[in-house]
């Protein structure tokens, strides 16, 4: 049985982000594992740990996107892939989600597949659940703890984080699943096993290897903008006691009418 | 292929605020093509009611057992049979975690294209286009879909703004069967846990926030007093939640929440980039800080310098005092 979780680069979230003349943007090349899917590889690792499964880090991206698959292999996933194919090109995420599905459906045997909640750069996740839909496989969304996994029988519990509360849901196995941060705490790789990944060999798959066709994206990117400037500056709140501050913010707050 | 459609997601029976919002901006996309709701779960009436008041011309409801609850598979597959059936040009959701699901669930079925958690949407003939935040909201995309067939997006909740109720208001009910029998359906759901007497983050038009400056877990408790005479939701840095004071649901920023309202109140948050991304939508954000020189200030209209033990609970006080 085989987990295999997806996952790529995105731009360290300390970056600053600016647009130039021509709408494109520019954040560095400082690229950092999407932080999400520190948790989903953690995940991927203790399901390894607790279960007699195979796990594969799996990502569709350029080059650059090798980076994420070493930090999975650094932290104890089994093996990666990398799929790339011009096709890609662009963001569209049913596109990518073909790509994924394909993937999956050639490693083989795959009980379960994890993704963190979405991708930090494009702060989209419609990728993760159209995965599922193309498969035709559960999808439990936005989950907080596995409360228990059988490979065998086939069955999986867990529990999800919606703005309803927190749902106990259960479902039958292969899975798509995406975790939220609560899920546990992230493994960090280890000398030995960074130096590990940097000699593994990480096939790269293309559409015809995978035997799907990507078909066209519909959405198109068009450009990046700045954000409008948010005016003024603050103004500090000056008062001879904490109550003094504490009424004359609250008189500032009625007259803008922000109450 | 016309019309737009907006999937209603309720609690207690009610649609949520985003999905009136949704019917809201429907309404302005539709011009004269009809405004048609989605009403599926158990015991729906009310919800159909209220989603014509908010501007709905049309109501397709479904009434049954197996969507009590919204689950993916029996969701999608009424959704995909709908859609196939009456091709609509624009299906709306709000970017709620079962709204996020659902659209981009349909819009795979259907071979569309989905703009995810927008705040702007315009349609111009074929063309949806949509500003979405992206890259912890630290820049904005311009995204945008030209086709004949149904185009999809979720909605960022706040972004948009919903119609005054008008009980006036009347709409057709068509009722529709499930696809999906129980025994076709892979998951079951089997309980939901909610904080008891909590304002839903997202929805909230005033955040109290507070970060690791609180200093514990019972820091908290000004910081409650001061949401609750606010009727404002709780939010929290990552820094309170990772140590264990306050539970994850309250996270607000990259790896929590993003939220909207017209007042955020950052209270011992020292406003880090990541932070930002959650709540730098706030129309109005005031901080709270010891530290004069807390990045916090930086994006803050209103600062108090101090002491937070000191200056919440005057705070709340003097609220108090001029909201009663
Ligand atoms: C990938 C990634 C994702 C992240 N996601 C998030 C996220 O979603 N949300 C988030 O919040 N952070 C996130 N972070 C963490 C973020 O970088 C900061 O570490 C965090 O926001 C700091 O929280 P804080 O402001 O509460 O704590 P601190 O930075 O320690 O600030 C505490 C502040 O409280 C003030 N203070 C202390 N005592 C008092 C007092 N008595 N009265 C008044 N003021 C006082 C101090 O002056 C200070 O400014 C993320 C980080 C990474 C790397
Ligand atoms: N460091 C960067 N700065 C600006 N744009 C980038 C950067 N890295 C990738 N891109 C663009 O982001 C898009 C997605 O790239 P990729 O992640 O390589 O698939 C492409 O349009 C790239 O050109």
């Amino acid at each position: 049985m085989h987990v295999v979780v997806v996952t790529k680069n995105t731009p360290d979230t300390e970056a600053t982000i600016t647009v130039d003349a021509n709408g494109g943007a520019n954040w560095g090349d400082k690229m950092v594992v999407n932080p999400w899917d520190e948790y989903s590889i953690t995940e991927a690792v203790l399901l390894k740990g607790a279960h007699n499964v195979k796990t594969t880090v799996l990502t569709v991206g350029t080059e650059q996107h090798a980076e994420a698959l070493k930090h999975g292999l650094a932290i104890g996933i089994d093996q990666a892939v990398r799929v790339w194919d011009a096709a890609l090109e662009g963001d569209d995420s049913l596109v990518y989600a073909r790509a994924v599905a394909a993937a999956i459906k050639k490693l083989g045997d795959v009980g379960l597949v994890i993704f963190g909640k979405e991708f930090a750069d494009s702060a989209s996740d419609a990728h993760i659940y159209q995965v599922a839909r193309l498969l035709g496989w559960t999808m439990l969304g936005f989950v907080a703890k596995i409360d228990a996994v059988d490979f065998a029988g086939g069955t999986i519990r867990v529990q999800r984080l919606t703005e309803h509360g927190t749902q106990t849901i259960s479902g039958k196995l292969p899975a798509v699943i995406s975790v939220v941060k609560d899920i546990n705490e992230p493994k960090y790789p280890t000398f030995i096993g960074i130096r590990k990944a940097a000699k593994a060999d990480i096939p790269v798959w293309s559409a015809a290897d995978l035997g799907v066709d990507l078909g066209s994206g519909k959405v198109k990117v068009e450009r990046y903008q700045e954000l409008p400037r948010r005016e003024g500056q603050v103004e500090l709140i000056e008062g001879a006691t904490a109550q003094d501050k504490a009424a004359a913010l609250v008189d500032k707050l009625i007259e803008e009418k922000v109450l | 292929m016309s019309g737009v459609w907006v999937w209603i997601e309720q609690g207690d029976g009610k649609p949520l605020p985003a999905s009136l919002e949704a019917l809201g901006l429907a309404r302005q996309l539709a011009g004269s093509d009809p405004v048609t709701a989605l009403v599926f779960g158990q015991g729906v009436d009310s919800a159909a009611q209220a989603a014509i008041q908010s501007g709905a011309d049309a109501v397709i409801k479904a009434n049954d057992a197996s969507l009590a609850a919204v689950r993916f598979e029996p969701y999608v597959a009424l959704l995909d049979k709908l859609i196939a059936e009456q091709k609509p040009g624009v299906v709306l959701a709000a970017a709620t975690a079962d709204g996020r699901e659902l659209m981009a669930g349909a819009a795979a079925d259907a071979g569309a294209g989905v703009l995810t958690d927008v705040t702007e949407l315009t349609l111009d003939g074929d063309t949806l286009r949509a500003v979405r935040p992206v890259n912890g909201g630290k820049v904005l995309r311009v995204e945008s879909i030209q086709d004949a067939g149904p185009k999809f997006a979720t909605l960022r909740a706040r972004a948009f703004k919903a119609l005054e109720p008008d009980a006036g208001r009347s709409g057709t009910i068509t009722e529709v069967a499930p696809v999906l029998a129980e025994d076709a359906v892979s998951t079951t759901i089997e309980s939901v846990e909610h904080e008891a007497g909590g304002v839903s983050l997202t929805d909230a038009s005033i955040v109290v926030s507070a970060g690791r400056g609180v200093g514990g877990p019972d820091g908290f408790a000004p910081i409650r007093d001061l949401a609750d005479v606010l009727h404002g939701a709780l939010g929290a840095s990552r820094a309170a939640v990772d140590a264990g004071w306050i539970p994850y649901e309250h996270q607000v920023g990259q790896t929590g929440k993003t939220v909207s309202p017209d007042l955020y109140i950052a209270i011992g948050i020292s406003g880090a980039i990541q932070h930002q991304a959650g709540m730098r939508t706030a129309k109005v954000i005031v901080a709270i800080n010891k530290d004069p020189d807390a990045p916090i200030f930086k994006l803050a209209r209103y600062g108090i310098v101090g002491d937070l033990f000191e200056v919440v609970p005057a705070l709340t006080e003097a609220f108090r005092k001029r909201l009663n």
